[in-house]
């Protein structure tokens, strides 16, 4: 699909916060010159062409007890897809990349425990017979993730 | 650390939130919670830091961004926490973390993202950092990604 201004304006407003208020959504339309209408057709359009991936609460495991911990394994190739389907089974990988390096896929263990991040990279590492190396952060520099559109 | 209504809230808003005029009173309704009952536990959520923000999680790839490298250096202890800071305040630099190394394999403790339209915007955006961390990177490197896998967010699991 192709993106107008509005969608832009739109896509860039969007990544900061929704207030919490009876009409959110209006009071974000009158930042951006837009009706309520408009301004909700053009994001279930923008969701609907995946240019949106999401739209709500960005939670964090960690301030609810849980963890997050970035996690890569190095798969070799003719066996991808089939470490793949047994990773992404698991509720706790919250995502997962294709990278280019021996280690070749990266993806993100989020639970509810600390604990749990150790029993989900166990588990793949039994299920797959491959090492999973762990990388939890141990210092944030930035949170802010926007991406001008 | 959550109760069991906050959690329940949480279940049911990690699908995402409605876009309907009032999705707040949509979502109290499906869970039998007044308006303004949910909204005050957003808001307790959110002063808590459980929840960051309520927002859109764009697709990098559909906005033209095709490039994305995560940069990985290998930065003295010493100099760590001032450094990363500094790559941490780059405006294209989108996560930045320290992360333990994994010796021998992998010597990276600073690992920043960057994104780009190409490659050649990436390897440009990736320079400016080296000049930052000069003499104290001993190592770098950049993966970039090929391939979304899986991009859901936190799913909690249910209980009971």
């Amino acid at each position: 699909m192709t993106l107008d201004d509005k969608d832009r304006a739109i896509l860039n407003r969007m990544q900061d916060d929704l207030p919490l208020t009876s009409h959110p959504y209006v009071a974000v339309a009158e930042e951006l010159g837009l009706s309520e209408t408009e301004l909700l057709d053009r994001l279930t359009r923008l969701k609907e062409d995946r240019v949106i991936t999401r739209f709500g609460p960005f939670f964090d495991a960690a301030a609810m007890g849980g963890a997050f911990c970035l996690c890569a394994m190095a798969v070799p190739v003719e066996n991808f897809e089939t470490v793949l389907t047994k990773v992404n089974a698991h509720p706790e990988v919250a995502h997962n990349y294709e990278r280019t390096h021996r280690l070749n896929m990266w993806f993100v263990l989020a639970t509810e425990t600390p604990e749990g991040i150790e029993a989900a990279a166990d588990a793949i590492e039994r299920e797959t017979g491959i090492q999973v190396l762990r990388f939890p952060k141990l210092q944030e520099f930035f949170i802010g993730f926007r991406v001008a559109a | 650390m959550i109760d069991a209504i906050d959690r329940q809230i949480i279940e049911t808003l990690q699908g995402g939130l409605p876009l309907t005029p009032t999705p707040y009173a949509q979502v109290a309704n499906d869970l039998g919670l007044k308006e303004t009952d949910l909204i005050e536990r957003l808001s307790a959520l959110k002063a808590r830091g459980v929840i960051r923000r309520i927002a859109a999680a764009p697709n990098h790839y559909k906005l033209g961004m095709t490039s994305n490298g995560m940069t990985v250096w290998d930065v003295d202890d010493a100099s760590i926490t001032k450094l990363g800071a500094q790559i941490g305040a780059l405006p294209f630099v989108t996560h930045c973390y320290e992360r333990p190394r994994a010796l021998p394999d992998w010597p990276y403790n600073l690992f920043a993202m960057v994104h780009g339209t190409d490659a050649t915007e990436v390897e440009a955006k990736r320079a400016e950092i080296a000049a930052i961390l000069g003499d104290a990177c001993r190592a770098k490197d950049i993966l970039y990604s090929t391939r979304i896998l899986k991009k859901t967010g936190l799913r909690l699991k249910k209980k009971g």
